[in-house]
């Protein structure tokens, strides 16, 4: 039974831009379907791989830009040698966007494991200032912060069969299915042997060595997958926004997608979707109270640190225990397993 | 017995510096093939960082490891868990947080023959792959005899049950050798009857063994040699009875307070 | 030449502050294990504390920054209290969290209370720059590197003259062996966190009144803050007082010569460089990783 309730949520949902005719709540529902995308690509490395990465926004900002540059056609002049693209089928910016968020996943991988604990936290958030940086003062190449504007839709096929994803119904259809396929591609990883070694590496890394297992290796992958798959949510989100300006290597979005793992539950499947909803619509309620977004942000705060406190492996696995009938309490001795040994 | 067989471990000269503090001095000593070796020593002789040493988990300040003839300095702890030389640890000797079965699934990763495609798409492969590796870990834990613990977590089971699970863990990377880190300390006499049992049976099916331990009758009973550390120097090195002879030997162990000795 | 050596000037004048920021956010790594993002946040109280202090309330413009420095260790203590001494022994990753959702609420909470406009602070020297040779340099530029690095000395006297900086090493060294040897470890944790806090408001007091006062200063300053810490290796105090004139000359040559849009980049550049070739700092004879 409980293996089919997931597929009939998918269904549910799948149905909503056949009956929901308002549009404000479909696009409340395809921007927290976008976050989600994002914050199940940020599970894999924090919750799996146990990599407090705040860098995260870099691979999601690099996949809008790309998917933006690349459909709109660029010209710039690197060292006075010119260098243009003319732009290409918005299907193939975004194919490229996954590619290059990936393939930046593979070098930042490559370079910031070499450091761990604070010091791998303070380079993931230099490397994505040093990308939000770029993109504010390489206006030749991005508009700086006038932002890049006009972005094309998704369009597929043509004539009779053009199927365009410029409305919001099919929009939304577009998002969903990305998130499902997402969704199953972290579940497919975690629960396979790749997934076993991220887990291993993270409870206890020098034991995950003493078996065999290619630490490096499975933390460079998880960040290649991690990376790509927010590079998707960012050309999902270029392509429906169809403005992209610098402000979407803000730190705060980092933050946000950190929230929504922690509070829906780091290193569980579900977690991230049941963060995504809950700081996908708070916000909106939020601003239907007329608060002020500074406030916004200070309830985010002090919930992080509230969430931290009294439900620190989040909401998901808190629901998990309910059922299953178990005291809770086991949280201290579950939490404090040694990280690692004598170095 | 077996002292024409071939030297699988070489340890030559090897030192380990911390700052200004000799962890190490100039340790030279080999493990032959199919041995069952002890190496003993106060408290804060080097033992484990002898071990460290060896299995990569720390560089050594001069000197060289070899394995099988491979020379092991600048290898990483994974790449020689790979060559089948293979670690248990002190304290933190399992995943705590996964089934004791997952633990060994775990252990088992270098036995997988599926790629990261067969594993998002599904493969055919990759549920054969998975089929097999749940198959080998049942078998790993009837030897070991955890099979009734296999669906309890790790981290709440018994100490004793816990190095058990260790040493299943080691097994699964099939060793040619196992370095045990003082694999009964903290066990009760019945349980560490049943662990020199299990040891045995290791070593029956022919995995050759180094085993750093505090416990001196279960060395004594269960080694074909002993190798002595005190303050990073070997000071002895022979059969267990030459050991307890040795005059050197016991002025080291009293100097310590005659622990367990 | 003229001007590289205005740029090196600048560059001195500007490290002195520089490393004062990064003294007090190395000193509370070292001593707790925590990385504390509200640093740049109190850097910013620092200011504008000295705002309130000097323009509506019209206090002694001198006894300002000590009232700010007194606010600033008392906002240290709270946050301290409050949010760090319950978490005492929790892994590094948790305290980090806790601190991150803190920096994001004191920020907006900043940015609430005192609106986006930027503020400028009135300075008592004369208006007029010391001219030397071919330099200028602004009286109130020189009275702030002299302040610092007084504030620099005797910050290091505290902690190699004193019992609470012998405490304080000790606990740095080996918690449980100080636990052991009757220091109050909760006391020697508080009391670094309103150092540190003291000196980054110390910084922005400082510096309040040579730039204007910004709600967004304080992300500005805990990158330039992490920068400095990182290049001196976390924890280390002596490496903090380097890196913090390392940076300072970094950013002003690299403003100068090279683009000054990227100013501000320079530090995070630095931080992924040195990570890449000396994790462990410039300086570190110790791995100290965390």
């Amino acid at each position: 039974m409980s293996r089919f309730l997931p597929w009939l949520l998918v269904v549910l949902l799948a149905s909503v831009p056949f009956w929901m005719t308002d549009y404000y709540v479909l696009h409340i529902m395809i921007t927290t379907c976008i976050f989600i995308i994002a914050a199940m690509s940020l599970n894999l490395l924090l919750g799996y791989t146990g990599q407090l990465s705040l860098g995260h926004v870099a691979f999601f900002g690099i996949g809008a830009y790309t998917s933006a540059l690349l459909s709109l056609g660029f010209q710039v002049n690197v060292f006075n040698v010119p260098f243009g693209v003319t732009p290409k089928p918005v299907w193939f910016a975004m194919l490229m966007a996954v590619i290059v968020a990936g393939f930046t996943g593979w070098a930042i991988g490559k370079l910031a494991f070499r450091v761990r604990g604070a010091y791998f936290v303070i380079v993931s958030i230099s490397f994505a200032e040093v990308v939000r940086m770029v993109a504010v003062n390489w206006v030749e190449l991005t508009q700086g912060p006038m932002a890049l504007n006009n972005i094309p839709a998704l369009t597929l096929g043509t004539g009779e069969f053009e199927l365009s994803f410029l409305r919001k119904p099919s929009f939304y259809s577009l998002a969903l299915a990305v998130a499902v396929i997402s969704y199953i591609i972290i579940a497919r990883i975690v629960n396979s042997r790749a997934g076993r070694a991220m887990n291993a590496l993270r409870e206890n890394e020098s034991l995950a060595m003493s078996v065999g297992i290619d630490v490096t290796r499975y933390l460079v992958i998880a960040t290649i997958v991690s990376a790509a798959m927010a590079g998707m949510a960012g050309a999902l989100y270029t392509h429906y926004i169809r403005i992209v300006d610098p402000d979407v290597f803000l730190f705060i979005y980092t933050v946000t997608m950190v929230i929504m793992v922690i509070t829906g539950g780091k290193g569980t499947l579900a977690g991230p979707i049941v963060g995504g909803v809950i700081f996908g619509f708070v916000p909106e309620a939020l601003r239907a109270m007329a608060i002020k977004p500074e406030i916004q942000w200070i309830i985010y705060g002090v919930l992080m640190i509230l969430i931290v406190y009294f439900l620190p492996r989040g909401i998901v696995p808190a629901i998990e225990r309910f059922w299953a009938g178990q005291k809770p309490g086991d949280d201290e001795a579950a939490r404090s397993v040694p990280g690692a040994l004598q170095k | 017995m077996n002292s024409s067989a071939e030297t699988v471990l070489s340890i030559e000269n090897v030192s380990v510096h911390f700052g200004g503090l000799i962890a190490i001095d100039g340790m030279t000593f080999d493990v032959r093939s199919g041995e069952i070796v002890g190496l003993i020593g106060p408290n804060g002789a080097g033992k484990t960082t002898a071990f460290n040493v060896i299995t990569g988990f720390l560089r050594p300040t001069g000197g060289e490891v070899r394995y099988r003839g491979v020379p092991l300095n600048g290898l990483k702890p994974h790449e020689i868990a790979q060559l089948g030389l293979v670690r248990t640890f002190q304290r933190t000797s399992v995943f705590q947080e996964r089934t004791v079965f997952q633990n060994v699934l775990t252990g088992l990763h270098r036995s997988g023959r599926s790629n990261l495609w067969d594993m998002l798409l599904r493969t055919r492969r990759e549920k054969e792959s998975e089929r097999e590796l749940v198959e080998t870990a049942q078998d790993l834990l009837r030897f070991v005899g955890l099979e009734q613990r296999a669906s309890e977590q790790a981290g709440v089971l018994p100490y004793g049950e816990q190095r058990l699970m260790g040493v299943a863990l080691a097994l699964a990377v099939k060793p040619s050798m196992l370095l045990l880190d003082e694999p009964v300390s903290g066990m009760n006499p019945a349980e560490t009857a049943r662990f020199v049992k299990l040891v045995e049976k290791i070593h029956h099916s022919g995995v050759t063994i180094l085993l750093v331990e505090h416990d001196m009758p279960m060395v004594m009973e269960v080694c074909d040699r002993i190798v002595v550390l005190n303050y990073g120097r070997i000071i002895a090195e022979g059969t267990p009875s030459e050991i307890q002879n040795n005059p050197e030997v016991i002025r080291a162990y009293l100097g310590q307070g005659k622990k367990r000795a | 030449m003229d001007q590289l050596l205005q740029h090196l000037l600048n560059a001195t004048i500007l490290g002195g502050t520089y490393a004062l920021l990064g003294i007090g956010l190395t000193l509370i790594f070292g001593i707790m294990r925590v990385v504390n993002f509200t640093h740049g946040e109190l850097y910013a109280f620092g200011a504008y504390c000295m705002y309130a202090l000097v323009m509506p309330l019209g206090l002694n413009f001198f006894m300002a920054l000590v009232v700010a420095m007194a606010l600033g260790a008392l906002l240290g203590a709270t946050i301290e209290l409050l949010l760090l001494s319950r978490l005492r022994g929790a892994d590094i990753d948790t305290t980090m969290l806790v601190m991150i959702g803190a920096w994001i609420a004191l920020q907006n909470a900043e940015q609430l209370a005192w609106t986006g406009v930027a503020l400028s602070i009135n300075n008592p020297f004369p208006s007029e720059p010391l001219i030397v040779g071919p330099l200028s340099v602004s009286w109130n530029r020189v009275y702030v590197f002299f302040v610092a690095l007084l504030l620099i000395l005797g910050t290091y006297y505290l902690i190699n003259r004193t019992h609470l900086g012998k405490a304080m090493r000790a606990t740095f060294q080996d918690r449980d062996t100080a636990a052991l040897m009757g220091i109050r470890i909760d006391r020697i944790h508080t009391a670094t966190f309103a150092l540190g806090s003291a000196l980054a408001a110390a910084a922005g007091a400082l510096l309040g009144p040579v730039f204007v006062v910004a709600p967004t200063m304080g992300d500005l300053a805990a990158a330039k803050a992490f920068a400095i810490v990182i290049l001196g290796g976390l924890g280390n105090i002596k490496g903090a007082t380097l890196g913090g004139f390392i940076l300072a000359f970094v950013e002003e040559l690299g403003a100068g010569y090279i683009s000054s849009g990227y100013r501000d980049a320079m530090g995070f550049l630095l931080i992924i460089l040195i990570l890449l070739f000396r994790p462990t700092g410039l300086f570190a004879q110790k791995e100290r990783v965390g």
